[in-house]
């Protein structure tokens, strides 16, 4: 019973575009997360002193700002991630079940 | 003897007890043990995550090692962090669509239940085993200097306590105290962070520029802690798919709804998680001003501070808020350690008898009171091994510990679950010799390795047979070409038949749909 319905789901367009829009949006932010992180990791491993240049006159480092952003990135994109799926994902996901319903 | 300190810790043993029996009461069906029936809330499950993943090793050794060497410390912090977003992203809901109790379930989805479980069983029990050990030791030495206790004692009372909590109160009682104890760590993180800006002007300027009259410039950059690129750059792949591979964290997914509330879940953990980085971050530097030149908190024998330098949030605590908020501060560093601890075992637990015993041993057929009953009895296990490990390995180097747990989580763990979930051609051979070929390269390589070959044995870290304290970057790549390599050339009919059910699998993991 269940390898039909999932063959229906399958063929439902809905499921094709929220499969498509998701796995984009989904790869699209891991990849940033990636790229910053690993980019962060290399200026560490090949230039450390590029993150020691202080700011200004004072002692403050680019490092710490530049650390404490990764932070707030790592944040920003889980809750935006949270709120797209939350809403178009999961409108979809439930059109898509309604679908199956009306049809079995 | 710290009386604030020990009415504290007693009145956070008898509150333990007291989540315990009630959650006990609330315990009856297996789905209640792993997963405390299925019905916390993202936001409790994201207090819960954090109070699983801040572990005393990271509020005490990242705190610790911001005191000592500044900047580096940021460095491990990010590390440990950037995996929730990657875990949000591409495992978090999928987990939640397809899989029960543990992520073997998941792994095992569309493949041969006993092979894969069995391997998926022994990542997680070796994963949960170290990881166990550092904990252990690491809350016996901190008991030790907190109370006055014999450690032998402290060990037995841990032990014991997560005994009594996992085996009667399961998932609900471990999940209870997980948010207690974040809730006590981050308010107890933000006070210090608070005092010691309020001390400093509220000016991070200030702070830094006072630490530096201290240390000197050099902690204010990245340092030799990571010294080469290929050690940055496998102490990063550690971090990040060691984390999306921790049997323990990955369980949480099971304990909430839906996907939705699994995504919440990751969003306030992130949150939470990133915020208290910060504040260790504000906590270290805040000890190198308050802590390092106070001859009261200091061991001028050894040049480090009393109890060790892992010791610097301890004191810090105590420059900034006196006996009471010493006590305090003490009591959550316990309940950090009981939390974390409490969620390996039912981890633990949980791989012997839902993935050995009911799906390898009785291959799905055995009845719920026995798996049960195995649960338990897992758990007593469990706890006794964990104590005479921690007893074991009271005076040894467990340093390394962490990181090989994070190793092994990253190398047999993480490429088993993620291809199973995202790449079609994964047969069960592949994932088997692929798995155990990342499994063992990175014990090997631990071995051979600057801290165990080179320190623990020949007491020079230059003797190690391989150079690099951090595996992950070769493991993870032998694990992935393994997999890759033995699934593609495996053209058997079950293997087409796995290839065939990845479809099927795929719409439920986006869907949810025959998810329960």
């Amino acid at each position: 019973m269940n390898q039909e319905i999932y063959k229906k789901v399958r063929n439902n367009p809905k499921y094709i575009e929220l499969v498509k829009k998701r796995s984009g949006f989904a790869w699209k932010l891991s990849f940033l997360v990636l790229l910053v992180y690993y980019m962060f990791i290399m200026v560490i491993a090949f230039s450390p002193s590029t993150l020691g240049q202080t700011i200004g006159n004072g002692v403050t480092t680019i490092g710490m700002p530049i650390g404490l952003m990764i932070i707030f990135l790592c944040f920003i994109l889980t809750g935006i991630y949270t709120r797209r799926a939350n809403n178009e994902f999961d409108k979809l996901t439930n059109e898509i079940k309604e679908d199956i319903r009306f049809e079995t | 003897m710290n009386i604030p300190a020990i009415s504290m810790f007693l009145v956070f043993v008898l509150a333990t007890l007291g989540i315990t029996y009630w959650a006990a009461k609330r315990t009856k069906t297996a789905k209640d043990f792993y997963t405390a029936g299925g019905g916390i809330t993202g936001f409790q499950n994201g207090l819960a995550i954090a109070g699983d993943y801040m572990s005393a090793a990271s509020f005490l050794g990242i705190s610790g090692l911001v005191y000592l060497k500044g900047f580096d410390g940021l460095i491990y912090s990010i590390g440990f962090l950037v995996g929730w977003p990657i875990i949000l992203f591409l495992i978090a809901e999928q987990l939640r669509n397809l899989g029960k109790y543990t992520f073997a379930d998941v792994a095992s989805y569309r493949l041969r239940q006993a092979p894969i479980r069995t391997l998926a069983a022994f990542g997680s029990i070796a994963t949960v085993l170290l990881y166990l050990i550092a904990q252990m030791v690491g809350s016996g030495k901190l008991i030790q200097v907190l109370f006055g206790l014999p450690y032998e004692f402290a060990v037995v009372l841990v032990g014991v306590m997560i005994i009594v909590l996992v085996a009667f109160g399961g998932m609900l009682a471990t999940t209870w105290v997980q948010i207690i104890k974040a809730i006590l760590l981050l308010s107890g993180a933000s006070f210090l962070a608070v005092m010691i800006m309020a001390k400093m002007g509220y000016s991070f300027e200030t702070l830094f520029q006072s630490a530096v009259d201290i240390k000197t410039d050099v902690i204010m950059s990245p340092g030799r802690l990571v010294s080469d690129p290929i050690s940055a750059i496998s102490l990063g792949i550690a971090l990040m798919f060691g984390t999306a591979g921790l049997p323990h964290i990955l369980m949480r997914f099971f304990t909430v709804s839906n996907a939705k509330e699994a995504r919440k879940s990751v969003f306030y953990a992130t949150g939470f998680i990133g915020y208290f980085y910060i504040l260790t971050f504000i906590i270290g530097f805040g000890a190198i001003v308050l802590v390092s030149q106070n001859p009261e908190y200091l061991d001028i024998a050894k040049g480090t501070l009393l109890g060790g330098n892992n010791m610097a949030a301890i004191h810090l605590s105590h420059a900034v808020g006196g006996n009471m908020f010493l006590g305090f501060i003490s009591a959550v560093a316990f309940a950090t350690i009981l939390a974390v601890v409490s969620g390996l075992t039912l981890a633990g637990a949980s791989a012997i008898s839902h993935d050995l015993y009911a799906n390898v041993y009785a291959k799905g057929k055995g009845n719920e009171l026995t798996e049960m009953k195995v649960s338990k009895y897992s758990t007593i296990g469990l706890g006794i091994l964990a104590i005479l490990l921690g007893i074991a390995f009271e005076n040894q180097n467990i340093a390394f510990m962490v990181g090989l747990a994070f190793a092994i989580a990253a190398s047999a763990n993480f490429p088993i679950l993620f291809l199973s979930m995202y790449w079609k051609k994964l047969t069960t051979r592949g994932a088997v010799i692929g798995g155990t070929l990342g499994l063992s390269t990175a014990i090997l390589l631990v071995i051979l390795g600057p801290i165990v070959w080179g320190q623990i044995i020949h007491g020079d870290e230059n003797a190690a047979i391989f150079p690099y304290k951090y595996p992950a970057l070769f493991s993870v790549t032998i694990a992935f070409l393994g997999i890759w390599f033995f699934s593609i050339t495996d053209k058997s009919d079950v293997a087409k038949k796995e290839i065939e059910a990845f479809e099927d699998q795929y719409v439920r993991s986006q869907t949810g749909i025959g998810a329960d």
